[in-house]
Formats: structure tokens, sequence, C-alpha cells
């Protein structure tokens, strides 16, 4: 007890200490000179500098979303580095000094980012402790490392003392053996987030509060339709307001330029442009015909064995049923915000991107010029969940402040970022199974109808779009993932079939695809469990063998009470209940979760509750406990939301969800409760958490919908008005 | 035309000179006063991103033009406490970790101090409903629900 009462204190007193050192961080970025520094990741030098006053700094290229990944990677350094944790900066995803680790998506920030800084601190702390048993003149096995030191019994020599002459300019040793889990003392440890006491007290310096000297703002003015022509511009009355500075108009890129930002709000609202009618969207109520109706450009199997065509043939009872998830935005809070400056032919661009490298590639790409004329440099935003607005308004600001030769500082407003983000897309899925003679699930037929997706990962920057300035086609994410199902099936087939169109700009949303296959994929299995008058857990567990997976479901089974019995559950009154389960592999090679929803369905108004989920997860080695379980947390409810209320609208011009009132998401009443089971496996290799949970909340809902009152939604989000029509379509 | 308006922001007497009557609050509190607690969210007062007490009341500053504020007093999350000394409510926030991105949370800790100022022991449902028009995007709802009862626990 005592241990644990004094790592506690310290861990708080290294997280105060710190509070320090981050807020000089971002001034840190904001300067001008920088040492030339090795950027690969195969390098130590690439993400460790050990500083002369004996402190490091880490250059990382994954960047913290809000999600505690700083906290996590600095963790993760101390441990390997054995250096307290307040004695850690985190420089993160500055194009100019820290390695291009690929975005910050796909749950990929420990398990490959993370583990790649774990190597490059093995390397160098062999390194050290090599120099200092030179230094000592004794073997390197009796040379321990602590606090910043490396120690032969009393002797100690401090890290910057051995790295003073020759530096620390090593490639990182593959065969550097890291420490062993056991001997963890900061590694999962529930050590609080470094960020959260500047963020509750007004400290913390967000994207949007980023300023620079002589700084101008803008606003961006969006076309009246989405692929609307700029006819004319009729600034005058914009003009006439203080504190005016510029209309700035390229193609059908227009914004307005202020001395102050409500100047340039007001600006936005005073000005009068001419948009050419548009109206190239589908109707809305008839999404999912213009889906089906859209040309395919190419087909893949992403999962195959056996023959299920075959098998389906033969089997007249077997199942069928179409699914379909609506089209979302990200919501970020905060919308989308950047800061970008021009000097001497040099771009700076300040911005809360999850891909500083790649926005470089592409803003470079956009205005013509040489990448190593474009820095980037990362500052926290508002939650993301993917490629939200945040490289869009970095574009903007960039050919702002190109036109009027200042730095300039834009900010969308609430319906810029609800109308004009890239969205997730609509999503189409058809399903055909049957039952083999042993009750287990014989054939299972899979389609996807979603997005093509280019060679090149990268969403389109809106204002090279509208611009018509260079830029790489629209990439959706990876979003064929998570179609492949988990479980022992003789015969399967799923198959991705690549739609050359789809109505708005797409990106990736949280659990991007996996998601939507995994709705459909969960409740399709349901359907066979019930199908096959069996509970559906045990159904489950019936046609997995993999052990981790088995754990899940058992473990999911014991924390939520369940007790085995077919769906429905045959309440009566105007309000029952319900139960679902669901599971994954992500992406069949990672995080497992499996998770059980508890609703309450009114069957008079249709309205949804979800009351309580229950989560267990299992990603391998957990870094750190307190923030996976925030990010459970956060997955969960985040999609309750998105299950339940979220959808996209639109007339044939533009999206019409333009606020909080239009595009509702889950307010606390609604809450659920959350409890979870962690399965931590200190001895495996970590994975990611930042999305698994994300993608099986919606089927695990839809399949307690059906227990609470034998009918089946299948299309995301569950109104109340699809919740009464299936209810009335039974009765 | 300048317009001057004085007001106390966290105790002190602040002077704002502004082109327009009409500018939201928030504009004044964040560009004109360095403020960053309160936050741009919607501008439409539908989310609570900017929350800020005037006189004692949880109000949206993105709705309340600057002039309306002349001579009242402002108190904003800076005014409640710093990291080196944060206030109960605030330590709550940090005890419970009640923060992912934490952009809403300028908002969750403005309104709970609204609700604490006049029921010192709230049930969850007081909690939750309290927080019924104040949104967050992480889902962080859980845990902020959880700190608002340990803040009240310490403060009762």
């Amino acid at each position: 007890m005592t241990t644990a009462f004094a790592s506690r204190r310290t861990f708080l007193k290294a997280a105060g200490s710190l509070v320090v050192a981050f807020s000089w961080l971002p001034d840190a970025a904001r300067a001008a000179f920088v040492p030339p520094k090795r950027l690969a990741t195969d390098t130590v030098d690439g993400f460790i500098e050990i500083r002369p006053d004996n402190t490091v700094t880490l250059y990382s290229g994954k960047v913290d979303l809000g999600t505690g990944v700083r906290t996590a990677l600095t963790q993760i350094v101390a441990e390997e580095l054995d250096v307290p944790l307040s004695a850690i900066a985190v420089v993160q995803g500055d194009t100019l000094t820290t390695p291009d680790q690929g975005p910050t998506f796909g749950s990929l920030s420990i398990q490959k980012g993370g583990m790649q800084i774990r190597q490059a601190c093995a390397t160098a702390r062999a390194a050290l402790v090599s120099r200092a048993a030179a230094r000592f003149q004794v073997p390197q096995e009796s040379v321990a490392t602590r606090e910043g030191r490396c120690w032969h019994g009393q002797d100690s020599v401090t890290y910057a003392a051995l790295v003073e002459k020759e530096g620390l300019v090593l490639a990182t040793d593959p065969k550097a053996k890291p420490k062993a889990p056991r001997d963890h003392t900061v590694v999962g440890r529930p050590v609080p987030r470094l960020d959260i006491p500047a963020k509750v007290t007004g400290r913390f310096e967000y994207m949007q509060d980023f300023r620079l000297p002589g700084m101008l703002h803008a606003r961006v003015v969006r076309p009246a339709g989405v692929h609307a022509q700029l006819l004319a511009v009729d600034d005058h009355a914009a003009r006439q307001l203080p504190g005016f500075v510029a209309t700035v108009r390229e193609g059908n890129f227009l914004a307005v330029v202020a001395q102050t930002e409500w100047g340039a709000i007001r600006a936005s609202q005073a000005i009068r442009p001419t948009w050419s009618h548009w109206e190239g969207l589908p109707e809305q109520d008839h999404l999912w015909d213009y889906v089906r109706g859209t040309a395919v450009s190419k087909s893949e199997d992403v999962q195959s064995r056996g023959n299920p065509e075959a098998v389906l043939k033969e089997q007249p009872k077997a199942l069928s049923a179409t699914y379909d998830f609506a089209i979302h935005t990200h919501g970020s809070i905060g919308p989308s915000c950047a800061v970008a400056s021009w000097e001497n032919g040099q771009v700076t661009c300040w911005s809360a991107s999850q891909q500083t490298h790649l926005l470089r590639h592409q803003l470079a790409q956009m205005l013509k010029l040489a990448p190593d004329q474009v820095r980037c440099i990362y500052l926290e935003g508002s939650g993301c969940y993917g490629r939200n607005g945040h490289e869009d308004a970095a574009a903007d600001a960039v050919l702002v402040a190109r036109a009027v030769r200042q730095p300039v500082r834009v900010q969308w407003m609430r319906a810029d970022e609800h109308g004009w983000d890239p969205k997730g897309p609509p999503t189409l899925l058809d399903f055909h199974g049957a039952l083999g003679a042993d009750g287990h699930v014989a054939a299972w037929r899979s389609e996807a109808f979603i997005p093509e997706r280019p060679a090149k990962i990268g969403v389109t920057l809106l204002a090279a779009d509208l611009a018509d300035m260079p830029h790489d086609a629209a990439h959706p994410g990876n979003i064929h993932q998570g179609l492949a199902m988990p479980y022992e099936v003789p015969h399967v087939r799923a198959t991705i079939h690549s739609l050359a169109h789809t109505p708005f700009r797409a990106s990736w949303i949280r659990a991007p695809g996996r998601m939507q296959n995994t709705f459909a994929n969960e409740s399709f299995l349901d359907e066979l469990a019930h199908a096959a008058g069996r509970d559906p857990l045990e159904f489950r567990l019936a046609h997995l063998k993999d052990p981790r997976g088995r754990e899940c479901l058992e473990r999911v089974a014991k924390l939520s009470g369940w007790t085995p019995r077919v769906s429905p559950a045959a309440e009566t009154g105007d309000v029952v209940r319900g139960r679902g389960v669901s599971y994954t592999k992500y992406e069949l090679v990672r995080t497992y979760v499996a998770i059980v929803a508890e609703v309450e369905v009114n069957r008079r108004t249709g309205q949804v509750r979800v009351t309580h989920c229950h989560v267990a997860h299992d990603c391998g080695q957990i870094i750190n406990p307190d923030g996976l379980k925030n990010q459970i947390e956060g997955n969960v409810i985040q999609t309750v939301s998105r299950t339940l209320h979220e959808r996209v609208t639109f007339d044939r011009s533009r999206v019409t969800s333009l606020d909080w009132k239009t595009y509702p998401i889950l307010t606390f009443p609604e809450a659920p409760q959350v409890s979870m089971d962690l399965i931590d496996r200190p001895d495996e290799a970590p994975w990611g958490a930042g999305e698994p949970t994300a993608a099986v909340v919606p089927s695990a809902i839809a399949n307690a919908v059906h227990d609470a009152t034998g009918v089946r939604l299948r299309s995301v989000p569950l109104t109340p008005e699809k919740v009464l029509q299936a209810i009335r379509k039974t009765t | 035309m300048s317009h001057a308006y004085t007001f106390k922001v966290n105790g002190q007497l602040r002077t704002v000179q502004v082109d327009d009557p009409e500018m939201p609050l928030l504009y004044a509190l964040r560009d004109d006063l360095g403020l960053r607690g309160p936050r741009f969210g919607c501008g439409l007062g539908q989310c609570g991103a900017c929350t800020v007490h005037v006189d004692g009341f949880a109000v949206r500053s993105c709705s309340v033009p600057v002039s309306k504020v002349a001579g009242q007093s402002v108190t904003t999350l800076e005014g409640l406490g710093s990291p080196e000394k944060p206030h109960p409510i605030q330590q709550a926030f940090i005890d419970e970790q009640a923060a992912q991105c934490g952009y809403c949370i300028n908002g969750m800790i403005m309104q709970a101090k609204a609700l604490l100022d006049r029921n010192r022991h709230p049930s969850e449902q007081d909690i939750r409903d309290a927080l019924a028009l104040n949104l967050c995007r992480c889902g962080t709802h859980a845990r902020i629900i959880r700190a608002v009862q340990r803040a009240a626990a310490a403060m009762a």
C-alpha cells in the first residue's frame, strides 16, 4: 500500500511540474530556428534528444488528438530510458523536427508509433550503458540506469554528460532489448494525463488559441451548392465595416479578411456572392436506391473459403438481409481552425492535423511549392475522431495568407464544420446465410457497397478543390476493413463493391468501415442465432475457437450477468427491456472486444434508450489502464450517439444539418453507464484501443432492440420513426 | 465608431474598445482580454463550450452582446483556479481524469459551478439535467458526472 501511495504521489508531482513544461511547448514550436536533425523513423536521434540540462525531448510524429497518447508515449520513454516523467517534453507533429510516423489514425499510435519509440529508447539506453561502463571501466552488466543517470554502485553519471561529446546519433537497433514487462514501473500504471490540469483551468493552448503578431482574421464563405460556381461577388457592404481588410477569391474559393475576428464574421455575413444553381446531390429519401444504382468500379473478395453460393442455393431456408448506415459528420465541438504565415517564400502552417507530414505534401502540391518550402506544426485542437476539417482549414489559411501577405487565422464557423467537413460515407450491405443440419452457420455471404479507395491515402483539400488547384483523389479511408468476419464457418465469401461515386467528399471517422461492416456482420449473426433458436452469446462461442476471443465473450457474459436464453425477451408494457451482444477481433489481427448493451424501448414513442454497456477488452499489453478506460468509455458513449441519433441531412444542393439542432448528438440525460473488464497481457504486444470498441456498439444496440421488441432494425440511426415503423409491420 | 465597455472580469475591472456593441462577449474575452477558458463551439448557444458566469449566472458568452454586460461581473474558468491552485471542481475533474480532448470542459465546469452554487447535494439526475444543454463529443459524460459528484462531496 505504501508503495502504491508513494508512486501515485510521485506521478501527481510529475504531472504538476510537467504543466510548466507544457506551457512553453507551443512557444518552442513557434521558434523559427531549429538545429538540423534527422527525421528517420529508424534512428534514435529522430525521436530522442537528451538535452544539456539532462531532460529528454521526444519528437513524435504521432500526435495527441485528445486521447491521452502524449501521456502514454511519455510513459514509454520514461520506462525505457529510466528518466522521470517530469523530465520529458514532447514535440508533436512538426514536419521540421518530428519523424513521419504516418497519420495518427487507425488505433496505431501505441501499436506502431509507440513501438518505434520504445525501440529507439531501448537502443539509446544500451548505448548509454555501454558508454558509462567504459567511463567507469567496469562491465556493462554492472551498470544500472535510474533517474536519468547511469550508476555503478554509488558512482553515477548523467545521460547529458554521456552524450555531451558524441551526441546520440544512432541507428535504431531492432535487436536492442526493451525492458521485460515484469520490470515495468511506469508503463501499465494509471499515470494521470499530463494535459488535464491545464485543460480544466484555461491554461492549455489549443489550436484555436494560437496567435501570431500582426495576425489577421479570416472567414470562409462557402458555396450555396456543393459544386456551385461563383459567378459574382458584391463586397460593397463588407468593405464599409470597420477593420475590413480584403476579399480573397480563387475560383470558387471565397474568404473575407479583417483586423478582428468579429470583423471577419460580420464581413462574411455582409458579403453578397452569387452562386450558380447546382443540384447534383441525390434525393435524401432515395439515398439507398442511389447507392445501389451507383456504378461499381471494382469488386474484391476480402474473405473467401468454401463455396457459399452453392450451399445457399441448396438451402430453402436461407436468410437474407440488407443493412444501411447513414452519412455521419465528425461533429468536433470546436470547429476547425488554422494559422498560416508566408515569409520569404516559406509557408508555415499551424494546424490540428492528425497528419502534418501528409498535410505538408498536400499543401506543397496545391501551391506548386517544394515540400521543404512548407512546414506544418501540430497544435492540439478539438477532438477530431478522424479526418475532419482541420486540414481544410489549414489549406484555407495558406491560401488567404498568400493573398494578403500577412499571417492569417482561419476559424471555421459551426455551419462550415457540419456542412463541409468530409463525411463518413453512406454504407449499404447485403447478407445471405444458412444454417446447417447441426444448427451451426453453414454458409455466409456478405457484400458491401462503399466508395472506392484510390491508391494514395489522403482526403482532397477543400480549398484546392474549390480553387481548382492540384490535389490528390479523395480517399475514404480503409473502409473495407471489418467485413471479413471472425467466426468458424466453412463456407464464406465477403465482397467489397467499390463505388465510382459517393454524394459527399468522404473520409474516415472513428472505426471507419469497421463500424458499419461490424454492425451488419454482428446483426446478421444474431439473426442466424435467432433462426437457430439459440442464445446469441452461446451461438457466438459455438463458432469461435480463438481462446482470446472466447475469453472476451465469457468475461463480458460474467460482467453483465448474462443468462442464456433465446431472444426476444418478451416483456410486456409500453417500455420493454432487452440486451444484445456483439464481438469483434479488430481487422482480424488485433484488439479483441466483446460488448453487451442493455436498452429500454418505448413501444409507444419508438424511443430507444441505452441504459448500460458492458465491455470486455483485450488489447494485449496495457500502457495506461486509466487512459484505456477513458478511451473505451468515449468509444461507447460516442457510438451510442451515432447509433441512435446521427444522420447528415441534405437537399439536392447541400448539407442541411448545419448545427446541433439539426444534427443532434447524445446528451447527458441519455448517457449510458459503462462497465469494463480490461484484460491485461503484459507479455503481449500492445494493440490499439481508440477504435475497436466503437465497432461493436451499433450491432449490440440493434441486437438489444430486437431482444426487447422482437423487431429487427437494419438501419442506423435507430430513430423512433424506424422503430415504430418496424413494430407496426409486425403487429 | 468605437465603443468602450467596462466590466469586471475575474474580479478586476477591465475596459474593452469595440466597433460593434452587438459583438458577443466571447470575442471580447478571448480576443481582447486574451482568455482561453471560454471557447468558441457553435456561436449559436447550442453547445455550452463558451459558458461564463455573469453576476453568478451561467450564460453562453457567444450569444450575449458585450454591451449588455457593461457594469456587470464576469467570471471565467481562469477565475475559478489555476493548475497550481485549482478550484475544488477543477480538482475533481483532475482527480476523475474527466477530459479527453477537453474542448467542452470549460462549459462543463462553469455549468457545474452554477449547479453547485444553488444545490450543494445534487443527485446524479440533477447533474445530468443541469448539463443537458452542454455537449461533449468525446463521450466523457460518465467521468464528468463522477467529477461533479466528487466536487459536491468535497465542497459539502
